[in-house]
């Protein structure tokens, strides 16, 4: 219920109209994940230092942990949850290919960062990766198979696009 | 209460049974330890289908779903695949096609060598390998019998593969038509049921994806800080600035008047902010006014630590080896060296930061955790509410990392959500943010290291002698303590030195234990992670001392142990030790046998003034058996990265009686960029299984700074690498 001290924030999520009461300061990660209830959208350090809390917002890579809601309203905010129906974006299928994940928290990051970056490049270098993908970090060590699945999935995404 | 009953008067939806794996099965009704049920016919209410269950590891449905249910804690070390292959083996299913539901607490899950519910120490493999291929032959016998009983043949020619029986007249059918007549028949004795030879597998030894990828790259898996249960609340910890200190008091009418706050009390640990929402919890915890009581290690740091370590490095400590007279030895030896090693403290840093879900209901409290310890969870729990062990029912996520951390000697951070849960009668989850873990302790101990050596005529050594000062491991935990000697020798102090495999005839260990305020625990790989560095450093120097080749020196302490020869040989020629390398790149080499693996890597680096870069790290093991060779190489990878972070720049430090470091800009760890390419070999062996989670650690730092010291004659005696380069 909302009462006359409440805050009024409209976010799009995924595509869809979300109202939520929170103080315009509020990191747009804990909208998500508090009040969104979309989880996928992880907590590592709350100072844009790991990636973990990695989005897209009108299509570019964010770090949800230090922008405020206030920043994010009209805005297409795309989270893991939303990056495809069923795990069939081309860089979910070559992290499942390559068995890349292992405590899988740094996840979602990794992916989104990874979907960004081959929205912009679809044939990344190693050094393109190394650039695009270092500010996510992974404790499990997942790194060299990341490298190795960002190739795959830019494989997957060619060749699932119309020439 | 069925076995499948989820027990739960309040699970959410979310966190109900999921599809894949996400169900929190709770065998109720105490099963003893890997007890055999009474076969059961379960379900086949509320259209769910009928499920034949032989045993508390496996349930088979008659829609030919095979559910394994697990008890050992997944943190990334591919646990929910390499157990459930183990089981499918024999009982003849693929893998792929398993459900896999994490188990709840009870003996049925309990470690077999130990009386608890715990996850660690690289042993699940090789402590449950046995039991779980019983448990899969036993049920598929169970099904084959059935078979044969309603076909009229005799058992011994049905054959099955994939989850179908076959008949040698060509009638097949899928396991799951007879669930209903295997749940009538009794379990069979042991001595009836034949395991698979080795030469016979189908799925172990072959690699398999992992079962639980799918889940970890849609956001869907639940962790312990994703857990939501209808009407929780959320709780930040304000916790005193020093180790060992207390609130002497506080004003929380600010706090009060963040909005979103709902209440704010001390507890044992601190004062908490009880909120809506994290972020409210987090206004409100910055609004707080709180007086600090020092406590006994108000002025502690790591420069006093040093000095009081230094100290006790020249007098005699406990004996905790001795062989041969390394004394005498070096007495009479001309060829020697006496050098100090110095290792930091070093967060976990797991991803997932500490949290933990409470829901304390009267005289019962419900738990949502991402534990490697269970059964201690909720015995300390209990404890500190003052309620029978069995009214606390632990439910347990995915681990966003657990590296030792999430085993705590004092179940410190469930206990605490505990604390925070009492008299709220509503759920609350206790988030702790990246600087809270980070500053809070429990950390792998800071040691400083003695060691004497010396080589004889021949170069070889005769003499080592290692005196360490630390502050024990596993001597500050439930588990643990039963391992350390009546005159205080904590074995993990001391593990992968003075047991080392290298021949050394005379050998000698000592060691003081420190007792400061700063918690020390468990750091994946233990002593090893520390002792390893020292020895293989030590081992190295010695090479140097003698004049040869560090890797044929090792081949020659080696001498008579195939298995770790066949390791480092493997290691050095695919690395192509001694052949030429690019312009200012040096090999370095190290071999460390822990949890009964041998893992040897040889580091490719360059430096460039302080600048330290690794290029590639060749790695070769062997674990006995590999179950699923991927996830050994991932494993190999993984604890290689792991203890490249900390060789490189990881290091707590200690001002004031705190840790200066608070998050990834203090306390950096590696990235992609940095990271080398990894070349893993796994060595074809007919050894007993050895663990993989932590084996891949300890040798990376010796080699690399093996390698550092091939570079630039310069010897890295203290970690981490930065601070010598410094």
């Amino acid at each position: 219920m909302l009462t006359g001290r409440d805050y009024v924030i409209s976010l799009t999520v995924n595509g869809e109209r979300h109202d939520i009461d929170a103080d315009p300061e509020m990191p747009l990660l804990w909208a998500l994940r508090d009040l969104i209830k979309l989880t996928g959208t992880k907590y590592g350090c709350g100072i844009a230092q790991c990636g973990a809390c990695t989005i897209h917002i009108d299509g570019q890579p964010a770090r949800a942990c230090v922008t405020p809601v206030s920043a994010a309203v009209g805005t297409e905010i795309r989270t893991i949850e939303g990056l495809s129906p069923d795990a069939t974006h081309p860089v979910q299928q070559a992290w499942i290919e390559l068995d890349v994940v292992q405590c899988g928290y740094c996840q979602s990051g990794q992916v989104m960062a990874a979907a960004a970056l081959l929205e912009q490049n679809p044939s990344p270098t190693d050094a393109d990766i190394d650039a695009a993908m270092n500010g996510n970090i992974c404790r499990c060590g997942t790194y060299p198979r990341i490298r190795a699945a960002v190739k795959r999935a830019a494989e997957l995404k060619r060749a699932g696009e119309p020439a | 209460m069925s076995p499948t009953d989820t027990g739960g008067d309040n699970a959410s939806p979310r966190i109900g049974r999921r599809h894949f794996l996400i169900g929190i099965g709770v065998i109720a009704g105490g099963i003893a330890a890997g007890q055999w049920l009474r076969p059961y016919l379960v379900g086949g209410r509320d259209s769910a289908p009928k499920e034949f269950q032989p045993h508390a590891f496996v349930r088979i449905g008659a829609d030919d779903r095979v559910t394994v249910i697990i008890g050992k804690s997944e943190m990334g070390q591919g646990i929910y695949t390499g157990l459930p292959m183990i089981l499918a083996e024999e009982l003849d299913v693929n893998p792929q096609r398993l459900a896999v539901e994490i188990a709840g607490v009870d003996p049925a899950f309990n470690h077999p060598f130990l009386p608890a519910q715990f996850t660690g120490g690289s042993m699940s493999v090789m402590s449950t390998y046995e039991a779980l291929r019983r448990v899969g032959a036993t049920a598929r016998r169970m099904i084959v019998q059935a078979a044969a009983t309603e076909w009229g043949v005799a058992a011994a020619d049905l054959r099955t593969e994939d989850g179908v029986v076959f008949a040698p007249d060509g009638r097949s059918a899928t396991y799951g038509k007879f669930v209903e007549a295997a749940s009538a028949l009794p379990v069979p004795a042991k001595e009836n049921i034949t395991l698979k030879n080795r030469a016979d597998f189908r799925y172990i030894g072959k690699p398999q994806r992992r079962l639980d990828s799918r889940i970890k790259v849609n956001g869907e898996a639940q962790f312990g800080i994703d857990v939501d249960l209808p009407n929780m609340l959320v709780a930040v910890v304000a916790r005193p600035p020093q180790f060992g200190a207390s609130v002497r008091s506080f004003d929380a009418s600010q706090a009060k008047a963040v909005r979103g706050v709902v209440d704010v009390k001390q507890i044992p640990s601190g004062v908490a902010v009880i909120a809506e929402h994290t972020w409210a919890a987090l206004k409100g915890r910055e609004a707080l006014r709180i007086e600090w009581q020092d406590g006994p290690g108000a002025t502690l740091s790591t420069e006093s630590m040093r000095t009081e370590r230094r100290a006790l490095l020249a007098r005699t400590g406990l004996l905790a080896k001795n062989q041969g007279d390394a004394i005498a030895a070096l007495a009479d030896a001309r060829r020697k060296i006496d050098v100090e090693y110095e290792l930091p403290y070093l967060a976990h840093a797991c991803m997932e930061p500490l949290n933990a879900v409470a829901w304390v209901k009267n005289d019962r409290c419900e738990m949502w955790l991402g534990t490697q310890g269970q059964s201690q969870d909720a015995q300390l729990v209990a404890a500190a509410l003052g309620i029978p062990a069995a009214n606390v029912k632990i439910n347990t996520m995915f681990l966003g990392g657990g590296f030792g951390r999430r085993a705590s000697g004092t179940s410190d951070f469930p206990v605490e959500a505990a604390h925070v849960a009492k008299g709220l009668n509503r759920p609350v989850k206790v988030v702790w943010t990246r600087e809270d873990d980070t500053r809070g302790g429990y950390y792998r101990p800071f040691g400083l290291n003695r060691v004497q050596a010396a080589i004889g005529a021949d170069g070889l050594p005769i003499a080592y002698f290692h005196r360490v000062v630390s502050k024990p491991v596993l001597a500050n935990t439930a588990l643990g303590k039963m391992a350390v000697s009546k005159e205080g020798v904590d074995p993990s102090t001391l593990e992968g030195s003075a047991d080392m495999p290298y021949a050394i005839p005379n050998l000698r260990a000592e060691v003081h234990n420190t007792n400061e305020t700063v918690p020390s625990l468990w750091w994946r790989s233990v002593g090893h992670s520390a002792n390893g560095f020292v020895a293989n450093s030590v081992i190295d120097e010695l090479a140097n001392l003698a004049g040869q080749d560090p890797y044929r020196y090792r081949r020659a302490l080696l001498a008579g142990k195939p298995r770790h020869l066949a390791v480092l040989d493997k290691a050095a020629t695919a690395a192509g030790w001694g052949k030429p390398l690019p312009k200012g790149h040096f090999h370095g080499i190290a071999l460390q046998e822990s949890f009964n693996s041998i893992v040897a890597q040889v580091a490719e680096v360059s430096v460039s003034g302080k600048q330290v870069r690794v290029h590639r790290v060749t790695c070769a093991v062997d674990c006995g058996l590999a179950v699923n060779p991927d996830q050994v190489v991932a494993q190999m990878q993984s604890g290689i990265v792991f203890g490249l972070s900390a060789a490189l720049r990881g290091e707590i430090t200690i001002e004031g009686g705190a840790a200066v470091q608070s998050n990834f800009d203090t306390y950096p760890v590696l990235r992609l960029a940095d990271t080398p390419v990894i070349d893993v070999h796994i060595v074809d062996s007919d050894g007993p299984i050895g663990g993989i989670g932590e084996p891949g650690t300890p040798p990376i730092a010796p080699a690399v700074c093996n390698a550092i010291h091939a570079a630039t004659g310069q010897r890295i005696r203290r970690l981490p690498i930065s601070a010598s380069l410094a």
